[in-house]
């Protein structure tokens, strides 16, 4: 009798669940599919992307997702004759998902991609995405084999390689330390992938490595070893290639400690100062190469930044900037290329293609960005230093 | 015809006449739908990975079923096969150009490589009374996670390269990484097709069912089922213990080399504790020991997430509440009416057969 009750009762929670999402489903299908923007009335180009929408990577696809609609939504406003509809589909960082996902918005219509998020999951949708012949712009999966291989795959971000070039450039260049420590995550390709290429430039570059150390995603809470390593060996720069979390922790581990060199950042290193209870006195001196600066003055991202934090309630990363990015450099270059939306993907791949390796595009991730056969960009990234919690260009 | 008849009207013939059914209609339904283009490109591009899954259930059900052991580590085999096969099958891309060929050499040396990691696992454990083969196979699948993390292996002209921690080797001239660390495999060559999984699930099944309809397979159930009993008549526990334990793992490693070289990057992370949570689910919906409940809970649970997408955020939650229901019913008395009512018709069936097989004689 309780079996049954109980069977009864978890019944009516479905059909209650299902109920509930059938009505808000109805709701909102269409805006899913980026409707909201209003462009469903005209023609418009089918743009799909994928991205951890769930799961503990939600926080980058998600902010992806929030730019690429913000962009959509001022482009469809605006009129002409490019529109787009967008739709993002949830990978939850998994390969598996990620080609389920793709496969989705391939039944959908989807004439443009997006590619994914992040980069595990776009190498496998970039395979499909070539073997489809769909062109495809990711705004921020960094690793090389995303692209390696792969005529019609482009990247928005900084390839990993070129951000650890481009840290040991800045140093020396910048005179900022001689005697450097690293400190690095090695089971993250991220992380990983701009060590081994920073340690390469900054032997040529003449810059000293004294402290080389590693810590994993299990062992990502306490760094007195690594910092006290760096401490005695006299480093006067400690370099970080890493996100922002594992940072702000060494950050305050370091001052506990007395030592105070300076901290290096790479892009993994923006969104410190929105991270909850952190004490953003700590980041004060630290400087990172970033290609989005949310606290600049230029009407373009100020623009961004007050309608992101208008509709989403939150200061945009630059995981957001790249997001709008994408958007409005398709913008750019199917208006070169004179498409229209009733072509196929194929047809669009090939003009595509094309019109990148030509282009160039201003956005608010980096000023004239050029793009190789490769389909890696080339862009000039800003190194900014915070001063009293806000970063400043240097 | 009457001998096929009473073995259709068995409770053992039944189960195994319903596996290889449900297997073969489907794959050819399947078949009918893609050759009139009907079929969607997302499921299409799940069959493979279905395929797989059904392999880890069917083969997770003999550890867990037929033995009686609790593994929680099943996910750590399936890695096992698919870095395996990965190796394999790029070391072998000129000596074998046919890929089906390259896959099947693969999909053997993936279920090898994976069974000696079942002996080096089972053999201490088994020996044992209690929980212990979990607490190990659990360790396990996150050794291999770490192990493959380090891993570095590449090829050139002069042969394979391997090295842990880090890159201590230079690839020559056209030298390409296979496993290179943490980034783990790119660029892999999807050889994997849905007939292959077809045909490997079948393999699958021919193995798992004369197993466990022979002698051997009533040993193993007879360790399951009173250990003391067994060991009284003379039946070696730890050997029939340890043989299931390393054929389960052989076909986990096999549906891991057909699932790795489905995509075109693999990373260790994926093998983690909760692929190997997800199979047991599979296992225990599908029901203990019931082969055939395997597959379909198995393509099931694998394609609800997916038609659960047009629902967006809420499939999550509705995933959670399918699955409540299912155990719940799973444990109802309405599930158990309907198998005795089922049970008592089959008894029927069997007597008449029975009757007319003697009438006939």
């Amino acid at each position: 009798m309780k079996k049954t009750l109980s069977m009864l009762l978890a019944g009516a929670m479905l059909a209650t669940a299902l109920a509930g999402c059938g009505n808000s489903g109805g709701e909102t299908t269409p805006p899913a599919d980026g409707g909201e923007a209003g462009g469903t009335s005209a023609a418009a180009f089918k743009l799909g992307g994928t991205g951890p929408l769930t799961g503990e990577n939600a926080i980058y696809g998600q902010a992806a997702k929030h730019g690429a609609e913000i962009a959509v939504e001022e482009i469809n406003a605006a009129g002409g004759d490019i529109q787009f509809e967008l739709r993002y589909e949830d990978d939850e960082s998994d390969a598996e998902k990620a080609v389920n996902a793709y496969n989705t918005l391939k039944d959908w219509g989807m004439q443009l991609s997006l590619g994914s998020v992040t980069s595990k999951p776009c190498e496998a949708t970039s395979a499909e995405t070539y073997s489809d012949r769909i062109f495809a712009l990711t705004p921020s999966a960094s690793s090389t084999a995303t692209t390696e291989g792969k005529d019609n795959m482009f990247q928005m971000c900084f390839i990993d390689p070129a951000q650890g070039v481009m840290a040991a450039d800045k140093i020396a260049d910048k005179k900022l330390g001689t005697k450097i420590a690293i400190i690095y995550r090695n089971d993250d390709v991220y992380s990983s992938g701009i060590h081994d290429t920073f340690v390469t430039e900054a032997q040529s570059k003449g810059l000293e490595i004294v402290s080389d150390t590693t810590f994993t995603a299990s062992s990502a809470t306490d760094f007195n070893v690594q910092l006290a390593d760096a401490k005695d060996k006299g480093a006067d720069l400690v370099f970080l290639p890493i996100y922002y979390q594992p940072a702000s922790l060494i950050l305050s581990q370091a001052k506990e400690m007395n030592y105070t060199p300076k901290f290096f950042g790479v892009d993994g290193m923006d969104g410190i100062l929105t991270l909850e209870n952190f004490d953003t006195s700590l980041a004060e001196g630290v400087m990172l190469l970033t290609p989005f600066n949310a606290s600049a003055t230029d009407d373009k991202a100020a623009g961004f930044v007050s309608k992101y934090q208008e509709k989403f309630g939150e200061t945009p990363n630059q995981f957001a900037a790249d997001g709008y990015d994408c958007v409005y450099a398709y913008k750019q270059a199917l208006e070169a290329a004179g498409a229209t939306p009733d072509m196929s993907a194929s047809d669009l791949c090939d003009k595509m293609i094309e019109q990148f390796t030509s282009i160039t595009f201003d956005g608010l991730t980096g000023t004239g960005a050029t793009w190789g056969t490769d389909g890696a960009v080339t862009k000039d990234p800003a190194v900014v230093e915070i001063k009293d919690g806000v970063y400043v260009t240097m | 015809m009457n001998k096929l008849k009473s073995y259709a009207a068995s409770k053992r013939g039944r189960d195994s006449l319903l596996s290889y059914g449900i297997v073969i209609i489907a794959y050819i339904a399947m078949q009918a739908v893609i050759a009139g283009g009907g079929l969607s490109s997302s499921l299409k591009g799940q069959l493979v990975p279905i395929c797989a899954y059904i392999v880890m259930a069917v083969s997770l059900n003999l550890t867990v079923g037929i033995l009686g052991e609790l593994s929680l580590g099943h996910a750590g085999f399936m890695s096992v096969g698919a870095f395996t096969g990965i190796v394999v099958t790029t070391a072998l891309a000129d000596a074998i150009p046919s890929a089906p060929v390259r896959l099947a050499v693969a999909i053997a040396a993936g279920g090898v490589i994976a069974a000696i990691a079942g002996v080096i696992v089972g053999v201490p454990v088994l020996r044992l009374k209690g929980d212990y083969l979990a607490i190990v196979t659990l360790a396990f699948g996150e050794i291999i996670k770490n192990v493959v993390n380090v891993l570095y292996i590449g090829r050139d002209a002069s042969g394979l390269h391997f090295s842990l921690l880090s890159q201590r080797f230079e690839l020559a001239e056209g030298g390409k990484m296979i496993i290179n660390g943490p980034m783990g495999v790119s660029g892999v060559q999807k050889i994997s097709t849905f007939t292959s999984g077809v045909v490997l699930i079948l393999v699958t099944l021919f193995v798992m069912l004369n197993l466990i309809n022979s002698r051997t397979g009533r040993a193993i159930m007879s360790v399951r089922d009173n250990k003391i009993a067994a060991d009284s008549i003379g039946i070696s526990t730890t050997r029939y213990k340890l043989l299931a334990f390393v054929v389960s793992a052989a076909f986990a490693g096999m549906a891991g080399t057909l699932y790795g070289m489905n995509f075109s990057t693999v990373t260790a992370a994926k093998f983690d504790f909760n692929t190997s949570i997800l199979v047991l689910v599979f296992v225990v919906l599908g029901g203990l020991g019931n082969i055939w409940g395997s597959i379909i809970a198995a393509a099931l649970l694998t394609v609800l997430p997916e038609l659960l997408r047009a629902v967006s955020d809420y499939r999550m939650l509705i995933y959670a509440i399918l699955l409540i229901a299912l155990m719940l019913f799973n444990n109802s008395g309405l599930k158990r009416r309907i198998i005795e009512k089922r049970g008592l018709r089959q008894m029927e069936k069997l007597e008449k057969a029975d009757m007319a097989g003697k009438g006939g004689a």
